[in-house]
Order: structure tokens, then C-alpha cells, then sequence
């Protein structure tokens, strides 16, 4: 019988949900095989219709996804990407419930330049990927990093959407699209023809150079992010695609988000961890996989062979303390593993400052690094500018505090 | 007396590096007094199979955290995490979720 003052510590919890007959929650017949958050067993077939219809719902409950668009697929190689990309295949195949109807293609960015590697390293990886794309029939473009340096400078200013979306509801769309193409389906781009990587020794010496003088991992990091960021926009915009998909997980987001904040990026955290990112104007971007956490992305992808290509990037076997991202991820993880509930109760504050901010976008100018829209702590600086188009000019910019703080590190 | 176990050990997600980028070992633990558990097995992991930076893999008794684990293509917190006893013919996946996106 219970005593008043006995003490019940977490083991008699765990012991109890052991010796439990370990049933699937949802079918309840299936030895269940995967715990996700706190106490939600399930089975391999459970998990994947789990899995699989979390994608599909994600994309049709925020709508902006109309029938018959392009939308470009950034995949790192990474889990959650390639998950992605293999959801985004299984969506768009002939039988599939609640059929995808958007024409996708591919791109991948190789950052080798700012890593140091090697050329042919860096061609290793691309050929094991390319392989990887060509089998899902979608045209793939493989971009080094290097070409950032022949970006335009309108990649940082915000451009209007094209003339061609008419204005008209999503369901609308929907039915008018299945109306016409009732016993067809979308024919897939034909592949574009690759031969490999095209570098200019000379941008990857620069890269190596910029990279080399940053002082801090911290500012290393922010600089490749904004840099990959551009240079997927610019090239969503000119091969045509008018939405851009990223492959960001709940767990990676949850990370962003307190790591943000530490560097001094609040006011952008609903843009930058939300599900949809209107900042460019004419690209929207997506982040399909933000329910997903880590762990079930990584299980998914081992159960049902999901190929995915490791590849080291700059904070690979640093220590805890390398950077405030690194900093934040161990932080996040530790606590995670001890209290299941941590990454989703972070996350939903996402959803609380996206409707905040939605009222105050409207009033401020934009900021020219991160290519923001921020309140009120905008400086304009006179600075040797213009780094992310490689231009050396004397112009007036109006950054960030964050961007402002992390530029004084080059 | 326990035999010998023969184990199949899978490295993903990255913790291959630490192991010389091998990504499975076959690897046959020793028969001793006691049945080998998970725990026996980490430090024997560390002693001979990880060949560098071992606080990227092990932390204290358990594995760090973000790395999943599955013993026979099942989570290991549904077969007792530490505690579970191996068996011959066992498969053993180390997958780290630290990294990629």
C-alpha cells in the first residue's frame, strides 16, 4: 500500500514502463519498436504511416505549396535532408494517398572551399551524391561554394514575387489543377547533364583566405550559413523555382532558436525557425521536416534505408565549447535526453513569435547581411563593405546588431 | 560460464569517424563468468575499437547524448538501455543524430 511520506524517484517510473508488455500505442498489437517523446511507443509499420503522412499533412495544412510549382530541394547529404528528398520521391509517385503535386528539383551546395578539403575529397562526395540524385529522376544542380563570389548584389535586396501567380486561393488551385490534369501526372524534368565541379582556384583560395581570418568558430559558422543561404535564393531564382525547401529538423531548430538568442538574433527568430520564410520576396522558404525530431529522422532513415552521405563540416569533432551553436547543441541534447519534453516546448515558442512578428515586419527597413527585417536596432555603418558580393567599396549598410557583431570578427 | 558473442556493430550519422571511418565490425566478445550487457559493452568499445576522442561517443557509463542506439533494429530504451543482456548474433546500431540537416 502507499505510505504518505515514501519516496518515488524516476526508476520506478522506467521499471514500470519496462515490464510492461511493450505494445504499439496506436495499433496496439505490434511489439513496438521506437519510443518518440515521452512514452509514445510504436511499431515499424505505425511509425512509417506516422512518418510519412506528418510530411504530407505539413505540406497540405499550410497551403503554400500551390499545384504545379517548382520548388527547389536543398539537400546537404545529411539525414534529414535526404529524408526529405525521399519523402519528397514516395509524395510524387503515381500511387501515392494524397498525391504531391509540385515539380521539384534539387541542389547542393559543396562547401569544401571553406572546409579545407581537398578537390578530390570534395569530388568523392559529389560523385557518391550525384549518384544519389540521379536515381530519384529529378533534375539536380551541384553548385560549389566558390560561386558566391559571382552573385549579384540584388541577391541581398528583396525582390517582388513574379507576375505570373495569379491571385488565387489554394484551394481554388487545387481543384482547378486536378480538373485539368485528371488522368495525367506531372512528367519529371529531364536531369541536367553534370560533368562535375566547376572551381575557379582562385575563388577558393579567396573562400580559404575569408574563412582563415575569422577569428571566432561562432562567426565562421554564421558567415557559411549566410552565405549558403544567398547562394540557394539566387540560384532558386535564376533557374526558375519559386519556392525554396530546407531540410531543418525540430531538434536543429529547437538548437537555432537558443543560439539565436545568444547571439543577439531575436528579433529574427520567427523567419529564421518558422515554417515559411517570406523575406526574399520572391522565394518563400519551407522547412517541411520541423515536426520531425533528430531521433525519429535518424531511425527512419536506418529502417527503411534512406541513403544519406556523411560529410564533416566546420564544428566536426570540436569540443563542447567550440562555438555557441556547439555550445547550445550539447546543452539542448543533455537536457533532452533527461527530459523528453525539452526540444518541443522550445519549439512552440517558435509558433507564438511568428504571430507577434507578423505585426511588426511592415514598419522597418531591411537589414543587408542577413537580409531581415528587424526593429529599431539597425546601424547604419559605414563600412568596407559588400563581402558577401566580394565587392571592396566604401558604402553606406544598415546591419543587425548580431551581423554587425559578428562582422567585426573578419 | 557465458561463450563467446558474436556481434554485428554499425556506426552512422557521423560516429564512424571516430572509428578510423569503419562503419561495421564484426567483433566477438570473450566468454566471461557474467553475461555481457551494454554497459560491459561500451567500456569494451572504448578499449578497443574507438580510436580517438572517446567523449565524443561515451559520457560517464552511457553513451553522450544524441547518440541513438538500436539493438536488433529496436530502440534500445524499450530493451533496457544499459541493462539488457547480449546475446549471440545481436545487431547493434551507434547512430549519431548530432549532425546534418
Amino acid at each position: 500500500m502507499c505510505q504518505v511520506d515514501e519516496d518515488y524517484n524516476g526508476q520506478l517510473d522506467r521499471d514500470e514502463v519496462l515490464s510492461f508488455s511493450k505494445k504499439c500505442v496506436k495499433c496496439k498489437e505490434a511489439t513496438a519498436v521506437l519510443v518518440i517523446r515521452a512514452g509514445d511507443m510504436f511499431c515499424s509499420g505505425c511509425f512509417k504511416e506516422y512518418f510519412v503522412h506528418k510530411f504530407r499533412a505539413m505540406l497540405g495544412k499550410n497551403r503554400i505549396i500551390f499545384p504545379g510549382e517548382r520548388v527547389l530541394l536543398a539537400v546537404s547529404g545529411g539525414p534529414s535532408s535526404c529524408s526529405m528528398l525521399n519523402q519528397v520521391q514516395e509524395g510524387l509517385s503515381q500511387n501515392a494517398h494524397k498525391k504531391l503535386r509540385f515539380i521539384p528539383g534539387i541542389v547542393y551546395i559543396d562547401e569544401g572551399g571553406a572546409l579545407g578539403l581537398s578537390v578530390e575529397e570534395r569530388q568523392r562526395t559529389v560523385d557518391e551524391l550525384q549518384s544519389m540524385f540521379k536515381a530519384t529522376g529529378f533534375p539536380y544542380h551541384i553548385l560549389p561554394l566558390e560561386e558566391v563570389f559571382d552573385l549579384p548584389s540584388s541577391v541581398l535586396e528583396e525582390s517582388s514575387p513574379s507576375s505570373e501567380q495569379p491571385d488565387i486561393t489554394y484551394k481554388a488551385a487545387v481543384d482547378h489543377f486536378i480538373q485539368t490534369n485528371r488522368n495525367c501526372y506531372l512528367s519529371p524534368e529531364k536531369q541536367a547533364d553534370l560533368t562535375g565541379l566547376n572551381i575557379q582556384e582562385s575563388h577558393t583560395h579567396s573562400l580559404q583566405q575569408i574563412f582563415g581570418s575569422i577569428k571566432t568558430l561562432t562567426a565562421k559558422e554564421d558567415l557559411l550559413q549566410t552565405l549558403r543561404q544567398h547562394l540557394l535564393v539566387h540560384t532558386a531564382r535564376s533557374k526558375g523555382y519559386s519556392k525554396l525547401m530546407l531540410g531543418d529538423n525540430c531538434t536543429r531548430l529547437a538548437v537555432k532558436l537558443l543560439a539565436s538568442i545568444s547571439l543577439g538574433r531575436g528579433a529574427q527568430l520567427a523567419i529564421d525557425t518558422g515554417f515559411s520564410d517570406l523575406r526574399y520576396g520572391d522565394i518563400i522558404t519551407v522547412r517541411p521536416m520541423r515536426d520531425y525530431s533528430a531521433k525519429e529522422v535518424s531511425f527512419y532513415n536506418h529502417m527503411y534505408n534512406v541513403p544519406s552521405v556523411f560529410i564533416p563540416t566546420l564544428d566536426t569533432k570540436t569540443t563542447d565549447k567550440a562555438s555557441v551553436l556547439r555550445l547550445t547543441e550539447s546543452f539542448v541534447t543533455k537536457l533532452q535526453a533527461h527530459f523528453p519534453s525539452t526540444v518541443s516546448t522550445i519549439y512552440r515558442l517558435v509558433g507564438i513569435i511568428n504571430l507577434l512578428y507578423m505585426y511588426i515586419c511592415e514598419w522597418f527597413s531591411m537589414f543587408i547581411v542577413c537580409v531581415c527585417v528587424g526593429g529599431g536596432l539597425g546601424l547604419v555603418v559605414y563600412k568596407q563593405g559588400g563581402i558577401v558580393c566580394g565587392q571592396k567599396s566604401l558604402e553606406k549598410h544598415l546591419y543587425c546588431y548580431s551581423c554587425l557583431r559578428l562582422t567585426s570578427f573578419l | 560460464m557465458a561463450a563467446p558473442i558474436a556481434l554485428r556493430l554499425q556506426f552512422g550519422g557521423g560516429a564512424e569517424l571516430l572509428f578510423d571511418g569503419v562503419k561495421e565490425h564484426q567483433v566477438t566478445l570473450p566468454s566471461q563468468s557474467e553475461p555481457w550487457d551494454m554497459k560491459q559493452l561500451l567500456v569494451w568499445i572504448q578499449r578497443n575499437l574507438l580510436k580517438e576522442r572517446p567523449e565524443l561517443f561515451v559520457q560517464g557509463d552511457s553513451v553522450r547524448p544524441g547518440i541513438l542506439v538500436l539493438i536488433n533494429d529496436a530502440d534500445w530504451e524499450l530493451m533496457g538501455e544499459l541493462e539488457y543482456q547480449l546475446q549471440d548474433q545481436d545487431n547493434v546500431v551507434f547512430i549519431s543524430t548530432l549532425h546534418g540537416g
